[in-house]
């Protein structure tokens, strides 16, 4: 449904990025704005796979050690997208609620905020009674929660979108409905074959291509195991709004929350359907039905409402459900940011700006070695990424 | 039901699954209770017809697994995913062969006001006195194009209604130029000018070539006049109730849903389904019939019924009757033929989107006007009806895109200077229609694919 | 308060069936959808959620979801395709007229 793509390339780039999520988009206006001539490869639309499809939650909260370094920068990108998008894509500061069933979870939760506090956040704990003072329409089953007052939520559709056009605006050069074929390191340069038959160059590459980063990789020497992961995503009808906070379950089994408009839009840790050949996903009935189910449990009013929606997308999990961000093991002047494992969305504005540090720099000081793709390329070599035992980031979510 | 007599003839027993509160669909629909009407009141001309149809219905009745008011709501590879509305229970039945028969709903266009109370569908105008013996208002104008228009608008005027003007958006000219396509089927013809006639003759004013047409009242009363340009002067009708129609969209949700193809029509102006052998889709084991893979109307779909049934027979190794088929396929050519020259002379007035304003809403559901999708188009940038239905939210509501899909990719489609193929038509997202949480919950069943790594 | 669509009386009105709007006893007739119903007692269904006004139902065929109404328990049913039954509790908004 798109026009071939037939403007002429430049003769060479500075950076070429394959993949236009919101970690390409990003890091595309971040380098276009330090004046670098970027070119930015998507074989669809930006932001039509994870950055477009997703929850929409914006959230430091329960996430892996390894992340929140990049995660606390990105919150405050998220604060400043008027400033630098010229959208602020709805995202709305909401808070972030994660509930706990058990006293378990809660332990889980208070073993988390101990990271968290740490790391300068701030973290409430709440138990079950003061959580049903707060949040009247909760479930009576919770034994309490941990809230995180400066998270929030945001449209997912939007941001890799108006990411791009930013980065258009400050030069990059922006081709949809490009695939990249192969990509290859030549002398000093990057050859980058096109699906259409040309050829692009560039002296730095960085692999943004979520759930297919993982074969860019591998052309380069750099074999990881990153499996596609589709979230099931729901949507209900608009009603009165009252869940201003975004939930969502310790396991994370269901995640949920409301926007002004009146919808409340969820999704459970179970997948949609995958055709990754064929890049198609659609919900799965028996993933809607068990969201369904634990959302009710959780917040018994909505046994009222109707879903009017489902949804999916692909993204790429890694094994250890933590991405991949960082310089390549092998190849100078390559860079990854894939694999985000269903919770790259409140990550993505961050890359572009860790990516920009690395690329125009060659540091920063936002911290990401655990993040770093040596933890599967050699052996025993990588940092190793098990320091935080805790359940890690929700899928989806 | 075509479909499923044919079946049972056979000695099948399928499952029918039906919307309805009672077989009929809804150009045969029944009332719910009898309420003393003959079927000449219900169904004028088409009595007979109707009464067959219903007779059929019943004597079948004890051979098919029928389940009245039964939302389907997805379909993927052989398995139907169902809201029984009676029960209030959802539910998954498995079947090898699917014949899909979901109709057509009107065609309607964002006209200014046209989310008003007392602003109906020309359809829902005609449910209204067919199945509830109620008129939508005792003063309605009639605003449309197509032969439904002059049959509803003589429906109302026989009622007793007082029918203010049938305002009808395509020209006398066309209605002319393109009517002897209706050569094929002299007797649609003659109904069609036997309509108008009566209309004439009880005094209903017909308007042609109609333009610039307005729906006028506060939103929070209601609709108090229609007004329009017709034959280069303006007119205002004062009305509490208007019916717009501009002939009816192929409901063709769960074919999608269930892996047919679809292509643009432009006769049609709107997408279909791809069919071959008239009622095969592109899935092995999907027949569409009816109006929902594309309209050809009533008695068309009773034929593409019988094929449907016929193709499925086949495909399960029975031998079918092939003098039989033979005429139906004859008859049903002799339709589309027809049906081509109905659209011709009734073509679906988008010029009229040329002059749609920016604050007139397209998206009734999420109540997104046009400017809104136009700004999208711009910032972020859409190229694509989805892309413009995911920045925009039109589309995105309770009808998801039923009402406006159709319209917002027009609005693309202008504003980008493309056709429909490269705009594309707005994917469907299961469910169809909006199903209740609670039984969606308790309809769960376990499904190791699905479980969480 | 008048309604917005008008029933028939020829042939002669089947079984009156008793329903509520906002705590008002009102008539509807048996083999009425629960909007017919409303509508011929009353002029709007609901308001539209995004600030656009009142919506009265459009399509009668299960298709738009334009007439979504409240009952009193907070509940919801599609009007159109919801038979009335004896009793029905609706929630309407008031209209100013």
């Amino acid at each position: 449904m798109m026009d071939l793509d037939r403007t002429p390339l430049q003769s060479g780039y500075d950076v070429a990025v394959i993949g236009g999520g919101t970690a390409g988009c990003s890091t595309a206006l971040f380098l276009a704005r330090a004046g670098l001539s970027v070119v930015l490869f998507e074989r669809h639309q930006c932001g039509s796979q994870a950055s477009g499809v997703n929850y929409g939650g914006v959230r430091q909260h329960g996430r892996h050690r390894a992340e929140i370094p990049l995660s606390i920068r990105a919150r405050t990108i998220w604060d400043e997208l008027p400033d630098l998008i010229g959208h602020d894509c709805e995202f709305d500061a909401s808070g972030h609620v994660k509930l706990a069933r058990t006293q378990d979870d809660m332990g889980e939760l208070e073993a988390w905020a101990r990271v968290a506090r740490d790391f300068g956040l701030e973290v409430d704990l709440v138990t079950g009674n003061q959580l049903r003072d707060r949040f009247d329409y909760l479930g009576s089953s919770l034994a309490g929660a941990s809230i995180m007052p400066q998270d929030g939520q945001a449209n997912p559709r939007l941001v890799a979108p108006h990411f791009a056009r930013a980065a258009e605006r400050a030069g990059a050069d922006v081709r949809e409905g490009v695939d990249v074929a192969a990509a290859e390191r030549e002398g000093t340069n990057f050859r980058i074959e096109l699906g259409d038959g040309r050829t692009a160059f560039a002296d730095v590459l960085v692999n943004t291509a979520g759930a297919w980063g993982y074969e860019v990789a591998a052309s380069f020497g750099e074999s990881v195991a990153e499996a596609p992961l589709s979230p099931n995503m729901l949507v209900t009808e608009p009603l009165p709004y009252r869940v201003k906070c975004s939930f969502g379950m310790c396991g994370g089994d269901i995640y949920a929350r409301q926007i002004p408009r009146g919808n409340v839009i969820f999704g459970g840790g179970t997948r949609a359907i995958t055709d990754f050949e064929k890049n198609r996903t659609r919900p799965r009935t028996s993933s809607s039905q068990l969201a369904t189910r634990n959302l009710i449990h959780a917040m018994p009013f909505l046994a009222e409402a109707r879903i009017i929606r489902s949804w999916s997308g692909i993204d790429g999990l890694m094994p250890d459900k933590i991405p991949v961000v960082g310089p390549s093991s092998t190849t100078a002047g390559l860079f990854h940011a894939f694999g985000f494992s269903g919770h790259g969305f409140q990550l993505g504005p961050a890359i572009g700006a860790v990516l920009g540090d690395l690329i125009l720099d060659g540091r920063t000081d936002t911290s990401i070695e655990e993040l770093s793709i040596t933890r599967f390329t050699q052996d025993g070599a990588g940092v190793r990424t098990t320091s935080n035992q805790l359940n890690p980031s929700e899928q989806g979510e | 039901m075509r479909a499923a007599e044919t079946l049972v003839k056979a000695g099948l027993r399928p499952v029918v699954l039906d919307e309805g509160f009672k077989a009929g669909g809804q150009i045969y629909r029944q009332p719910p209770v009898p309420d003393g009407r003959e079927p000449e009141d219900l169904y004028g001309s088409e009595a007979e017809k109707a009464c067959a149809l219903h007779e059929t219905f019943e004597r079948i009745r004890p051979n098919i697994d029928y389940r009245p008011r039964t939302l389907v709501w997805n379909v993927i590879g052989d398995s139907v995913d169902y809201y029984d509305e009676s029960a209030d229970v959802a539910g998954r039945l498995q079947a090898s062969h699917l014949i899909l028969a979901t109709g057509a709903t009107d065609r309607t266009l964002p006209l200014p006001g046209w989310t008003l109370p007392g602003v109906y569908s020309l359809g829902g105008a005609q449910i209204s006195l067919k199945a509830h013996h109620s008129l939508i208002g005792q003063e309605v104008v009639f605003v449309g194009t197509g032969p439904l228009l002059y049959l509803v608008s003589l429906q109302y005027a026989k009622a007793g209604a007082d029918v203010k003007a049938v305002v009808e958006t395509a020209s006398w000219s066309n209605q002319l130029r393109h009517a002897s396509g209706l050569a094929h089927l002299p007797s649609a013809a003659v109904r069609g000018v036997g309509f108008m006639l009566s209309l004439r003759r009880m005094g209903v004013p017909i308007y042609r070539g109609a333009h610039a047409i307005r729906f006028e009242g506060e939103s929070d009363c209601g609709l108090t006049a229609v007004s329009f340009e017709s034959g280069g002067r303006s007119h205002r009708l004062s009305c509490i109730a208007a019916a717009m129609g501009f002939g009816v969209r192929s409901e063709w949700q769960l074919a999608e849903l269930a892996g047919a193809q679809l292509s643009w029509s432009d006769i049609q102006q709107q997408w279909v389904p791809d069919l071959t052998d008239h009622v095969r889709a592109s899935v092995d084991g999907l027949y569409l019939a009816g109006d929902g893979a594309g309209v050809c109307g009533a008695d068309a779909a009773e034929v593409r019924g019988e094929l449907a049934g016929f193709a499925l027979l086949q495909d399960l190794g029975h031998s079918v009757d092939a003098s039989r088929r033979q005429v139906l396929e004859k008859s049903l050519k002799k339709q589309w033929r027809a049906r081509a020259a109905l659209d011709r002379m009734y073509p679906v007035p988008m010029h009229l989107l040329d002059e749609l304003a920016d604050d007139t809403l397209v998206c009734r559901c999420e109540a997104i006007a046009a400017g809104e999708i136009r700004h999208v188009l711009v910032r972020p940038g859409a190229e694509d009806v989805n892309r413009a239905k995911a920045f925009s939210r039109a589309g995105m509501g309770r009808c998801q895109g039923r009402m406006c899909a159709l319209n917002v990719q027009a609005i693309v489609e202008r504003a980008k200077e493309q056709g429909p193929q490269a705009i594309g038509w707005q994917r469907t997202q299961p469910p169809i229609k909006p199903v209740p949480m609670a039984a969606m919950a308790d309809a769960y069943v376990p499904d190791p694919e699905g479980t969480r790594e | 308060m008048p309604g917005r669509l008008h029933h028939l009386q020829n042939p002669l009105p089947g079984k009156t069936v008793e329903f509520l709007i906002n705590g008002r006893k009102v008539a509807g007739r048996e083999g009425d959808s629960l909007l017919t119903a409303i509508l011929t007692n009353h002029k709007a269904v609901r308001q539209s959620e995004f600030g656009d006004g009142l919506r009265a139902g459009f399509c009668f065929m299960g298709a738009c979801q334009d007439c979504w109404v409240e009952l009193s328990d907070g509940s919801k049913v599609r009007a159109c395709t919801t038979l009335l039954e004896e009793g029905t509790h609706v929630s309407l908004p008031e209209l100013k007229l």
